[in-house]
């Protein structure tokens, strides 16, 4: 009975537990049924939003940086580079389980002091990145791959590499490590060798950092290459001499320009002093001005021969006029002074001694509108166009504003002022025969822009005379060039003085000349700022340079010589035929 | 009187009958679990970033837990009974020394380093604990008295107040579950069972008072994730992008963005679900669950078909605990529940749950297949 009893209460509560278990499974079936429901709601009634918020967070839009543009030299020597390089960054937290063997190989590959790659991995610090090493060679960075160790990346970066260091440092210019131009062509061109910028599409995980690629959204567009009127060997050796005669005369700083006289390319624009745009490094404003270009000088003498240009195709003097110098002129209630009393002098001679006196004899036949006129087309007081950042303009007071005496300090080269660039373009129109021609800084093949202002008489008559200043008894004998009839004129220059007026110690020696004289293809243009080691004649200072550079210049481009008697070796040749 | 042991669905007189019943494995049971684990690797592969070294973990952690589950099936469900009392207090003696004592990971104390091996006691306790409340309530007649609720309360308050001290709310709710089913199996008059529903529901802000601060981030986080989506709220919203992404059908094996890209936390353990969800979708989901209903269920008959009161309560308790895991951890992965710290059962990674749900399967086996039949 008992044992049916416990039995019987046994069934009851089995009854009871069956339920109790319906129950449960009811209750159990119903919150399923709520995670079914939930998981309905995200997977089918918002997918799309959910979706579409997955995707912004690992699809992303990045730009592809596109190839910047090389500086190359009128023969396709570059003068600026871009040069693939990888940039080496760690995740430290996966580079913690790399071999202390392997870091110990990758520092002394990269040249790191040991304990460098060790120390990035800061006990603690969660820091998913760090530089290891930036802008390495790629060969370099190919045999750190090979260590495959874990966390190292690579990234392509440019570096702008400049073959030609300071030679061309000034005219070419410089990035900065952002690949934009800062100065001189890279400034003038960013646009065109900038290129544009492609975009693709990226998938980027959980710490932003970019895994793949999906597509490319649009290709980069790689920059142009920009080609330079400059003959990168002509520039190395007017580089050369320049910064020879830079250091020999002690000077503040120095320009030279070399153009060819029939286009108007510049093909050699140096300045001293320079640096090297490879290892720029915080270096002062002052040494990447390009000088030729962008600072202006009084062209003292130099411009005389544009006086008496002018003068003889105005008809305002005879050819065979002569005047009566007696060193000392005066002109309203001011004196106009030479250097000696050079008596009486013909047009030639004024040019050869370089009489500031008769200068202003021949200036005052000339109307002042006429006079100016032929200043302001040479290119006096306007820019010359080269399109180069900063490039002055100079200044040439309105004639209106004029009285006698500044129509006389005009005709020797005060009072108004010029690039070295302006004053060699403004030589072109005594070069070619009176055409005066345009610049450029880019190659081409020739001038579109090219306008008479002397007549083909006066040119040849002036280069005649101007030829008779590089001879033995001229101002500019050291500016010769064997073989070659020069034709050039010297300038030395007072400067300015800080308290306005002159200075009676410091000067520009200048010196602009065209070889060969007969049919000149050359113009150089040589200035020198503030020579301080005895001498500071153009001709004696400035005139040295050209030569040098002069007479490279015309056998790099293999130009015929026209005086075989200065031609000791060819004139050896000669007799032995004879 | 002549009893003898059998398996009931299969002809003992059958090799594989004869084998099974001397293995004391339950079918039904056995291959839900076979084809969860299955799951759960194939899930991990991908989750995981296809390393191989995590696989292979897992399926050592499995392999040991399979056995030690094949052990327990063996032993006769008396036996448990029998050390319930002393399991227990070892129990909550080991609970007491890890919050003397205890190593600290990820900002809670839990483990206990034994020398050879880290020993969670709070794992053990998921497990003895419905043990010592079975055996509790087994002793007087059911339904249970007024004094048999209390003490039974008090034995399922202590581990859950130590386990919630180090803090771990999670297993702390999966104890206090487990321990709250045995109770209801035992015959809770439903009167009660209102009265408490009603006492806890306004005793929240109660509750409120005693959370910790990183608690109640959670539940404020659960109920607006959007507010702080870079800090408290990006595990909730990256697992809601992982879950709604997947669609009907899911982006395919191995093509879960969120979990590949690093996105989604924790995707190996806690979130594994999200990546189940993203890969393969709302149909991948519904099979999922029903398996774990299938499991779930099979508990239950298990419990139904038990002879004893201690038997009948453990298992039902036992499988009411499963259902807990699954139901919490999805919750809270798919954001109707707050995040507490429970793994998705049998398929998240991790050593300890698997040992422990295994060892609860065994015991559950172990109360089948013992069973004792009067000879017809």
């Amino acid at each position: 009975m008992l044992d049916f009893h416990n039995h019987n209460k046994t069934r009851n509560t089995v009854v009871g537990f069956a339920v109790r278990r319906k129950v449960l499974l009811f209750f159990m079936l119903g919150a399923m049924v709520l995670l079914v429901a939930r998981a309905f709601d995200l997977q089918v009634l918002r997918k799309q939003f959910l979706q579409q918020q997955g995707a912004r967070r690992h699809v992303g839009a990045v730009e592809v940086a596109a190839y910047r543009g090389m500086i190359l030299d009128r023969n396709g020597e570059p003068l600026a580079i871009s040069s693939p390089v990888e940039s080496i960054w760690v995740n430290p937290q996966e580079l913690k389980n790399a071999d202390q063997k392997d870091l110990r190989r990758m520092e002394r590959l990269l040249g790191l002091p040991d304990g460098k790659i060790p120390d990035l991995m800061v006990p603690g610090s969660n820091k998913q990145f760090a530089y290891v090493k930036r802008r390495v060679n790629p060969h370099l960075a190919d045999r750190v791959a090979a260590l495959k160790l874990p966390g190292v990346n690579f990234e392509r970066e440019f570096k702008r590499y400049y073959p030609a260091g300071p030679v061309s440092a000034h005219l070419v210019g410089f990035t900065d490590i952002d690949d934009t131009g800062q100065e001189g062509i890279e400034l003038a061109y960013d646009t065109a060798l900038k290129g544009s910028p492609g975009k693709k599409r990226v998938i980027r995980d959980g710490t932003r950092r970019i895994i793949g690629d999906i597509e490319a959204i649009k290709a980069p567009v790689d920059g142009e290459d920009v080609q330079l009127s400059i003959d990168q060997r002509i520039q190395y050796l007017a580089f050369r001499e320049l910064q020879a005669g830079f250091i020999e005369h002690k000077a503040r700083s120095a320009a030279l320009i070399v153009l060819n006289a029939k286009t108007g390319d510049v093909l050699a624009d140096v300045n001293q002093p320079s640096f090297n745009p490879n290892t720029r490094n915080n270096l002062k404003g002052s040494l990447y001005r390009n000088r030729a270009v962008t600072d202006v000088f009084e062209p003292g003498s130099t411009i005389k021969p544009f006086v008496i240009a002018a003068a003889l195709d105005g008809g305002y003097v005879d050819p065979a006029a002569k005047f009566e110098t007696h060193g000392i002129y005066r002109v309203g209630r001011n004196v106009v002074r030479d250097v000696h009393n050079y008596g009486t002098l013909n047009l030639m001679q004024v040019l050869k001694k370089s009489s500031n006196v008769a200068a202003s004899m021949v200036a005052l036949t000339m109307p002042r509108d006429y006079f100016w006129g032929i200043y302001h087309q040479l290119g006096f007081g306007n820019a010359a166009g080269v399109g180069f950042p900063g490039e002055a303009s100079g200044s040439l007071l309105d004639y209106q504003n004029w009285n006698d005496f500044a129509q006389a300090t005009l005709s020797f080269g005060y009072g108004l002022n010029a690039s070295a660039l302006q004053l060699a373009r403004a030589y072109t129109a005594l070069a070619d025969d009176g055409i005066l021609h345009s610049v450029s800084l880019l190659k081409r093949d020739q001038d579109n822009d090219a306008k008479r202002i002397f007549t083909a008489k006066t040119a040849r008559k002036i280069r005649g005379m101007l030829e008779q200043v590089v001879m033995r008894d001229g101002t500019a004998f050291e500016a010769r060039v064997d073989g070659y009839r020069v034709a050039g004129k010297t300038g030395t220059v007072k400067k300015i003085s800080a308290q306005g007026g002159y200075t009676e110690k410091s000067y520009n020696a200048v010196f602009v000349g065209m070889a060969p004289a007969s049919d000149p293809e050359i113009i150089i243009v040589v200035m020198v700022d503030e020579p301080s080691a005895g001498s500071y004649y153009g001709g004696l200072v400035a005139a040295p340079i050209f030569s040098k550079v002069m007479a490279g210049t015309l056998r790099l481009l293999g130009i015929a010589p026209d005086q075989y008697d200065t031609m000791p070796v060819l004139l050896a040749g000669h007799d032995e035929h004879q | 009187m002549q009893v003898e042991t059998r398996s009931e669905q299969f002809d003992r007189h059958s090799i594989i009958g004869r084998l099974l019943t001397k293995l004391h494995l339950d079918i039904p049971l056995l291959l839900g679990l076979v084809l969860i684990s299955a799951l759960s690797y194939l899930i991990l592969y991908s989750a995981g970033g296809q390393d191989m070294k995590i696989l292979n973990r897992q399926a050592v952690r499995s392999g040991i837990a399979f056995i030690l589950m094949m052990v327990l099936a063996h032993i006769n469900p008396y036996q448990f009974k029998r050390y319930s009392v002393l399991l227990y207090s070892i129990g909550v003696f080991l609970l007491i020394a890890v919050l003397v004592m205890g190593e600290i990971g990820k900002g809670a104390q839990r483990w206990l380093d034994l020398g050879l091996f880290r020993f969670q006691p709070s794992e053990m306790i998921k497990i003895t604990t419905p043990m010592m409340v079975a055996w509790y309530l087994s002793i007087d007649s059911l339904p249970p008295k007024w004094k048999q609720l209390g003490g039974a309360g008090l034995l399922i308050l202590m581990p859950t107040l130590l386990i919630a001290k180090q803090p771990d709310l999670g297993t702390a709710l999966l104890v206090a579950s487990s321990g709250a089913a045995a109770i209801f199996f035992a015959g809770l008059s439903w009167r009660f069972i209102s009265v408490v529903v009603v006492t806890l529901a306004s005793l929240t802000p109660v509750l409120w008072h005693f959370m910790r601060d990183y608690q109640r981030d959670r539940v404020l986080t659960f109920l607006n994730p959007e507010a702080d989506p870079m800090g408290r709220g990006y595990h909730i919203i990256q697992s809601k992008i992982a879950i709604g992404s997947g669609g009907i059908y899911g982006k395919g094996w191995q093509g879960s963005t969120q979990a590949q890209l690093d996105f989604l936390p924790e995707s190996s353990t806690d979130f594994i679900f999200a990546v189940f969800a993203e890969e393969f979708g709302l149909s991948g989901c519904l099979t999922l669950l029903v398996l774990y209903v299938a499991i779930i269920s099979r508990c239950l008959y298990i419990a139904v078909q038990a002879q004893d009161t201690y038997t009948r309560l453990l298992a039902g308790s036992l499988g009411f605990t499963f259902f807990v895991y699954v139901f919490v951890n999805i919750g809270m992965v798919i954001g109707i529940l707050p995040v507490v710290g429970v793994p998705l059962p049998l398929i998240s990674y991790g050593g300890t749950s698997m040992v422990t749900l295994l060892a609860g399967f065994g015991i559950l086996m172990s109360i089948h297949t013992h069973r004792k039949f009067l000879p017809t």
